[in-house]
């Protein structure tokens, strides 16, 4: 139950996030969850959207590098210790959390969290078992 | 003083019948020991007895950088291995360097020609250099290290770098000559009054500079910075390294040493020769050379020329200083790079496509600075960080194994980089040289 997301390059250049804002706005793709990264010269915005396929093409029609990236979504208790409970397991499995971000939205009371693993299915199969829940694609689109 | 009277102030008839001899014997010579030339003169239809005066050299074949290229590593040399006793290499334009040997004779050429560039900069015997282009495969270090053996100077071979001591030693040993690169001797009198010297009371009198083009306001800013005469020597190592021609003390061209280097300025266009004082690429016959003796060999050097006699009493023409280049390599602290190498790394590094641009700049006294924009692709685009910076390093690592010199990479958005009728503008020099 993998959700997608998309990465794109970006120069740190005044206006650029703008720019990829409003184009995917005026196209009515809406923004579930985003996160930037950046380094002294440019940086990887990573969004989670509602209609991914449309995103990547109109990004892509407009000259932005941007790809497809699997990622995991999952619930965390919105209470001190939550996340900790939940990177406790992770890290007793071996997984190694890439990076993380979070939703804008949520379901229930508790927290929606981005997951990118190194190595995604094993960190499934982790989460799985010990009955965190897992977002899937179309809980989002229902956001 | 003037190391060679001899050649160097010979009447012109002289000097004609000088350059005849010798290439009544260089052809036949070229013809008979190296296959590659032999193939060309037929094919030209100039057989060796067709040569009687160096005007006959009009009918030869033109030598181009890419025929070094295509015969890499010794196809255009006219001796055996056994016979080469140094190499030299330089910056080709893609793969290969460019390859250069010496034999023992082609060393005492050398020695010659550079004692005349050392002669002609003001240098007499028993004066000390020092000698700051880098030593090693490029040319620079080891070519004024055979003048001043020649010559008969006391030699400081400090190599380029390490500008502390560079100063220190210039100090120490009262050098009276320096040789190196003129914006490293820009930089180091920024350098002294970091270090709280007076450059203007420098030891240094006369500055050799070249290997890079420079200036008149270069020139004179030197000249303020350290109180000296500043000269400009040129050479390229194809040719035999720095020694083919070096400026008086009246900075009025530089005189070419046409008795073993025959000059033409070419029409790059029609292959014929412009007229006197025109602006022409620079070809040059190596009359005597035995390793790797070239005929007609294009620099890709636009230059004019002169041939009324110098003031300094010398008969030998004067080439201008370098007024710009047939093809679009630059010079970055003395090396020479060719868009051309890059674009090779770009494309030998999988998923990398070769849309990318040069951009060499020099902030105010300091040493130029590469940056190679490269536009990235959704081939090798990765969500993390760290595969873009190892990729981005990658590139850096490979580009420098290749020019030899620094440079900095910064990945871009596709499309960002200018293009010009479809082609990418490969370089942008803001240096003001």
């Amino acid at each position: 139950m993998k959700i997608t997301q998309i990465s794109i390059f970006l120069e740190n250049r005044k206006g650029r996030l703008y720019d990829v804002c409003s184009l995917l706005g005026t196209n009515h793709v809406n923004i579930r969850a985003l996160t930037i990264a950046e380094t002294e010269s440019f940086g990887v915005l990573r969004i989670v959207v509602d209609k991914s396929d449309l995103a990547i093409q109109l990004l892509r029609d407009h000259h932005f590098v941007a790809n497809f990236t699997d990622v995991v979504a999952i619930e965390v208790p919105d209470q001190p210790g939550g996340l900790a409970s939940i990177l406790k397991i992770l890290a007793d499995n071996d997984v190694n959390v890439e990076y993380m971000y979070g939703f804008v939205e949520k379901f229930s009371d508790k927290a929606l969290l981005v997951m990118r693993f190194e190595d995604t299915e094993f960190a499934q199969q982790v989460l799985a078992k010990n009955n965190i829940r897992i977002v899937a694609e179309k809980d989002i689109e229902g956001l | 003083m003037i190391w060679r009277e001899d050649v160097e102030c010979a009447a012109p008839a002289d000097l004609k019948e000088l350059q005849s001899g010798y290439l009544k014997k260089l052809i036949p010579y070229i013809y008979h020991n190296c296959p590659v030339y032999k193939q060309k003169l037929d094919k030209a239809g100039v057989t060796p007895d067709r040569i009687k005066s160096i005007d006959d050299i009009r009918r030869l074949p033109f030598t181009t950088k890419e025929d070094m290229r295509d015969h890499y590593p010794f196809g255009l040399f006219s001796v055996g291995q056994d016979h080469i006793r140094e190499i030299h290499v330089s910056s080709g334009t893609t793969g290969n360097p460019t390859l250069v040997g010496y034999t023992k004779d082609d060393l005492k050429l050398w020695g010659d020609v550079m004692a005349r560039v050392l002669g002609c900069a003001g240098a007499v015997p028993g004066d000390t250099i020092q000698i700051a282009y880098g030593y090693g495969l490029f040319t620079g270090g080891l070519g004024f290290h055979y003048g001043a053996l020649e010559m008969g100077l006391r030699i400081i071979p400090t190599s380029s770098g390490q500008t502390a001591r560079q100063l220190k030693l210039m100090q120490d040993f009262n050098a009276r000559i320096i040789a190196c690169t003129p914006s490293y001797a820009l930089y180091m009198a920024e350098e002294a009054k970091e270090l709280g010297y007076d450059p203007t009371q420098g030891n240094w009198k006369i500055g050799i500079f070249g290997a890079e083009p420079w200036s008149e306001a270069m020139r004179q800013e030197i000249e303020s910075a350290w109180n000296m005469l500043a000269t400009d020597v040129y050479g390229l190592s194809e040719i035999i390294g720095p020694g083919v021609a070096q400026e008086c003390h009246h900075k009025d061209g530089l005189h070419i040493f046409s008795d073993v280097f025959y000059p033409e300025i070419i029409d790059p266009k029609t292959g014929a020769p412009v007229p006197e004082g025109e602006d022409g690429e620079l070809t040059i016959t190596t009359l005597t050379k035995q390793g790797i003796p070239l005929i007609r060999y294009g620099t890709r050097d636009i230059v004019s020329m002169r041939l009324d006699k110098c003031r300094c009493g010398r008969t030998s023409p004067r080439i201008s200083k370098i007024k710009g280049r047939t093809d679009d390599m630059i010079v970055v602290r003395g090396i020479n790079v060719f868009p051309s190498q890059i674009e090779h790394v770009l494309v030998g590094i999988e998923g990398t496509q070769p849309h990318y641009q040069i951009i060499v700049d020099r902030q105010a006294h300091k040493l130029d600075e590469v940056e190679v924009k490269v536009e990235v692709e959704q081939r090798f685009f990765s969500d993390e960080i760290k595969r873009l910076n190892e990729i981005r390093d990658k590139i850096r690592k490979e580009i420098e194994n290749v020019l030899s010199i620094g440079v900095k990479v910064t990945l871009v958005e596709p499309k960002t980089i200018e293009r010009s009728m479809g082609k990418s503008k490969r370089i942008i020099d803001k240096r003001a040289l």
